[in-house]
């Protein structure tokens, strides 16, 4: 189970969003005792604001593990922050939280 | 499944891994690649040859002590309208590393990537239909991909 981290917080109109996703980013290019590590990354990763789609990013190998992102969103505190991903193994994730 | 088959058979047989080794097997083909991030990855190359010089921010650390977590800082608020925020590490084996398309979000993007080796980071911004970039050098002194 992959555990997502999400801190909205609301300054000044802007929402700063804060993300961080347990996953461990496997580039398929790495070795392990010689033999390659099979590719384990997130492919796809969105975030909505209050339902509608503000972000949708496509990922590679090259994030690091547990990626980090961070953006920002024009929104109020109260908002609702909702971000989904899906890894390369189909595994999907997702967490909400209102903004503070 | 066929080719999680073929990568162990590959691992089996020495002489294909030297094989994947000399570069015969092209990251893409070990890849699992969505449509959207290859035609991503085909805009980037375009963009990455033909953009112009941005007027965004692009923060990076001129020397990175761990080329597996590199922090990137992308700041592009000053720019209106910003649709795509694209990072490309030019001698990864895979130089698209991530591409965020933005409806509605700021024109800024932080995140954290991995570099095989000592190379330019490009950021491209597109806004409005036109994609300018910024680049700039990061030292690696200790791999993070492979090795």
């Amino acid at each position: 189970m992959a555990k997502i981290k999400l801190k909205p917080k609301a300054k000044k109109g802007v929402i700063v969003i804060k993300a961080l996703i347990k996953h461990p980013m496997e580039s398929g290019l790495r070795k392990k005792k010689g033999k390659l590590v099979p590719a384990n990354h997130i492919v796809n990763m969105t975030l909505s604001h209050n339902g509608n789609k503000v972000v949708d990013a496509d990922t590679s190998g090259a994030v690091s593990k547990d990626p980090y992102f961070k953006f920002n969103v024009p929104g109020a505190k109260g908002d609702t922050i909702e971000i989904k991903y899906k890894d390369n193994m189909g595994k999907t994730g997702s967490a909400t939280a209102k903004s503070k | 499944m066929k080719r999680r088959l073929f990568l162990k058979s590959a691992m089996a047989g020495s002489a294909v891994a030297t094989a994947v080794g000399a570069g015969l097997l092209t990251p893409s083909m070990v890849f699992a690649k969505t449509e959207a991030f290859k035609t991503a990855i085909k805009a980037a190359d375009t963009a990455v040859t033909s953009a112009g010089k941005g007027s965004f921010k692009l923060k990076v650390p001129k020397i990175a002590e761990n080329g597996a977590v590199v922090p990137v800082t992308v700041d592009a608020s000053n720019i209106e309208g910003v649709t795509n925020i694209s990072l490309v590490i030019k001698k990864n084996g895979t130089p698209l590393a991530a591409s965020f398309n933005l409806t509605g979000a700021q024109g800024y993007v932080s995140t954290r990537v991995k570099m095989g080796k000592t190379s330019p980071v490009i950021a491209l911004v597109t806004a409005g239909g036109t994609t300018t970039q910024v680049s700039q050098e990061v030292k690696v002194t200790i791999g993070g991909c492979g090795g």
